[in-house]
């Protein structure tokens, strides 16, 4: 019997000690003990948090690097593309111009081979004809002397003479 | 390392054990009849001296502060006044009235008496007793205790600050696992993730308290400062406890507890006496559960020991030591999980109290 | 017989029933802990509070023993 009977003044010192203890222990080690792990949690969490984010940036960051370069590529390509129909145009319009210069030339050429060569005939004919009334002028003050003769060389002089 | 720590105290705790043994030895070679009855209850018990050991003969203790409240007011005096007299014929006069102490209990003669006359039972039959603030060995342990538990806490809380990114260094690196169980383990899973808060420092500091007391009851050095057995100590955390649960008791609760709801209007009515009854024994079970537990330990250990004085043979001893070292190893395991049930029920029921309607 | 012996018995009549539902307690909790090893944790404290429970009846055995005894 005597053992379970709380004795008054161990209940009245544990409940003071009991108290103070706990009042104490509150203010200066849980608090700061559970502040500390709480915190410590906290920073945990947020560091994976970020370090998650982070991951996610850098993927994202791959990506967009990948679509730029992608892009880049084909901007290159239309690029290189427009280039080469530039230089084929500027080749075609230069054989083109070089073409056409040369036929100029070309007419030209002939045109002028035309005109002198009308001249020189034209020339030709004007000394032919001079020539020829040289001849006849000799030819007639040598053998116009007698009817015959004259006769016969007109006639001969027509057969030979022809005319182009 | 800490394996090592542990292995130390584990080797220190065997070596007191024998240490034990040895004493009652030479108690024993004084008194010639052995009453194992009276040294395990002397041991249990709370004692208004601190008994160390015996010194040829004579006992050597501490002598603690008396404390009375009697109807001439407060009375102080050593416990040495009554020169380890504990049969009640050692009067002290102090203050106008005469004191004895008859089995570690302070009695107050009646006015005009000069010795102390007993009845059959052995009862005081011309004495009262007053009230008795002493500070006994139970008092002294637990101040004891709570010099230790500040100076582990407070100096664990310290080292917080002095580290960086605070990272537990030295001691609080022992009692943070320790502070996280108690929160992860008992206070969240029982109470809840919204309200635990509030209620942590009660659970820390119970479970702390009642571990280290415990700890304290199994060294034998110490001599029996059996607090933790003691139900007065239970007593009080257990009303405290109580009081905490039925303060923090929201709309829910008592609804639960004076008109049951879900049930038919009849078993509401016979429930709500059950449950009245219910509200007040799960303190009580708390209180005789950590007292027995701790009390049966003590007596076991005890026993076994005094084995060897009630055989009067040394061959017997081998055995009487083998059985208390696997025993006082049982209780040291003993000590942690009776505080986590105390503390881990204190959280259900405060759990229960605050739970809301679902 | 004494009353103080009549306590003693019926205190250890009170740690059969105690022993007999802390077993079954020990014995299913292992079980499920076999069972389901990832619930380790939550069987034991749960099985720890079960014991408690069931141990307090057979301390409130005890203690009417101690009141008589």
């Amino acid at each position: 019997m005597d053992l379970i009977t709380p004795g008054f003044g161990l209940v009245f010192w544990t409940a003071v000690t009991f108290l103070l203890l706990l009042v104490i222990l509150k203010k200066f080690a849980w608090k700061p003990i559970l502040g500390a792990v709480s915190e410590r949690e906290d920073s945990i969490k947020n560091a994976l948090l970020e370090a998650d984010k982070a991951r996610q940036e850098m993927e994202n960051l791959k990506s967009d690097n990948e679509k730029i370069l992608k892009e880049a590529r084909t901007e290159r390509d239309a690029m290189m593309k427009e280039a080469r129909d530039i230089k084929n145009n500027i080749v075609e319009d230069a054989k083109e111009e070089a073409k056409a210069q040369a036929n100029k030339l070309m007419e030209q050429a002939k045109v002028a081979i035309q005109n002198e060569k009308t001249a020189a005939i034209a020339d030709i004919k004007t000394q032919v004809a001079s020539l020829s009334i040289d001849i006849a002028e000799k030819v007639v003050k040598e053998e116009l002397s007698s009817e015959n003769k004259q006769l016969k060389l007109v006639e001969d002089m027509l057969k030979d003479i022809k005319l182009n | 390392m800490q394996i090592n720590i542990f292995r130390f105290i584990l080797i220190g705790l065997l070596f007191l054990v024998s240490f034990n043994g040895f004493a009652f030895n030479e108690e024993k070679a004084t008194d010639d009849k052995f009453d194992p009855k009276e040294m395990i209850l002397h041991h249990v018990k709370d004692a208004h001296s601190f008994h160390l050991w015996d010194w040829k003969g004579h006992p050597v203790s501490l002598a603690l502060p008396i404390i009375l409240w009697t109807d001439n007011g407060l009375t102080t005096f050593m416990s040495s006044a009554f020169h380890h007299d504990d049969t009640g014929h050692h009067i002290v006069e102090k203050n106008g009235a005469k004191f004895v102490k008859l089995h570690e209990k302070i009695y107050q003669l009646n006015p005009n008496e000069t010795t102390v006359a007993f009845d059959e039972e052995h009862h005081p039959t011309n004495a009262v007793k007053p009230l008795d603030f002493s500070i006994t060995r139970n008092v002294f342990m637990m101040w004891v205790s709570v010099l230790v538990l500040l100076f582990i806490f407070i100096g664990a809380a310290r080292s917080y600050k002095k580290s960086e990114n605070n990272i537990p260094r030295g001691i609080a690196g022992f009692i943070e696992p320790l502070v996280v169980f108690v929160r992860d383990e008992i206070g969240i899973p029982m109470i809840g993730e919204h309200k635990y808060k509030k209620y942590m420092p009660y659970l820390l500091t119970v479970f702390f308290f009642i571990w280290i007391n415990n700890i304290f009851g199994l060294i034998p050095i110490l001599n029996g400062a059996n607090l933790s057995g003691n139900i007065a100590f239970t007593f009080t955390l257990a009303i405290f406890t109580f009081i905490i649960t039925t303060f923090s008791g929201n709309k829910n609760y008592w609804k639960h507890i004076f008109w049951m709801p879900g049930v038919p209007v009849p078993m509401k009515i016979f429930l709500m006496p059950i449950e009245i009854i219910g509200m007040f024994v799960k303190p009580i079970s708390l209180m005789i559960r950590l007292f027995a537990n701790i009390t049966a330990g003590h007596v076991i250990i005890l026993a076994l020991l005094s084995l060897i004085f009630v055989f009067k043979s040394v061959y017997i001893a081998p055995v009487s030591v083998a059985f208390s070292l696997f025993i006082t190893i049982i209780e040291i395991i003993v000590t942690a999980i009776q505080a986590y049930i105390f503390t881990i029920l204190s959280a259900l029921y405060f759990g229960m109290a605050t739970e809301e309607e679902h | 017989m004494t009353i103080t012996g009549i306590a003693a018995i019926g205190a250890g009549l009170a740690a059969i029933g105690a022993g007999l539902g802390i077993g079954k307690i020990g014995g299913s909790a292992m079980e499920a802990m076999a069972r389901q090893p990832e619930m380790h944790g939550k069987i034991q404290s749960s099985a720890l509070i079960l014991a408690a429970f069931v141990e307090a009846v057979a301390l409130f055995g005890v203690v009417v023993a101690f009141l008589q005894g």
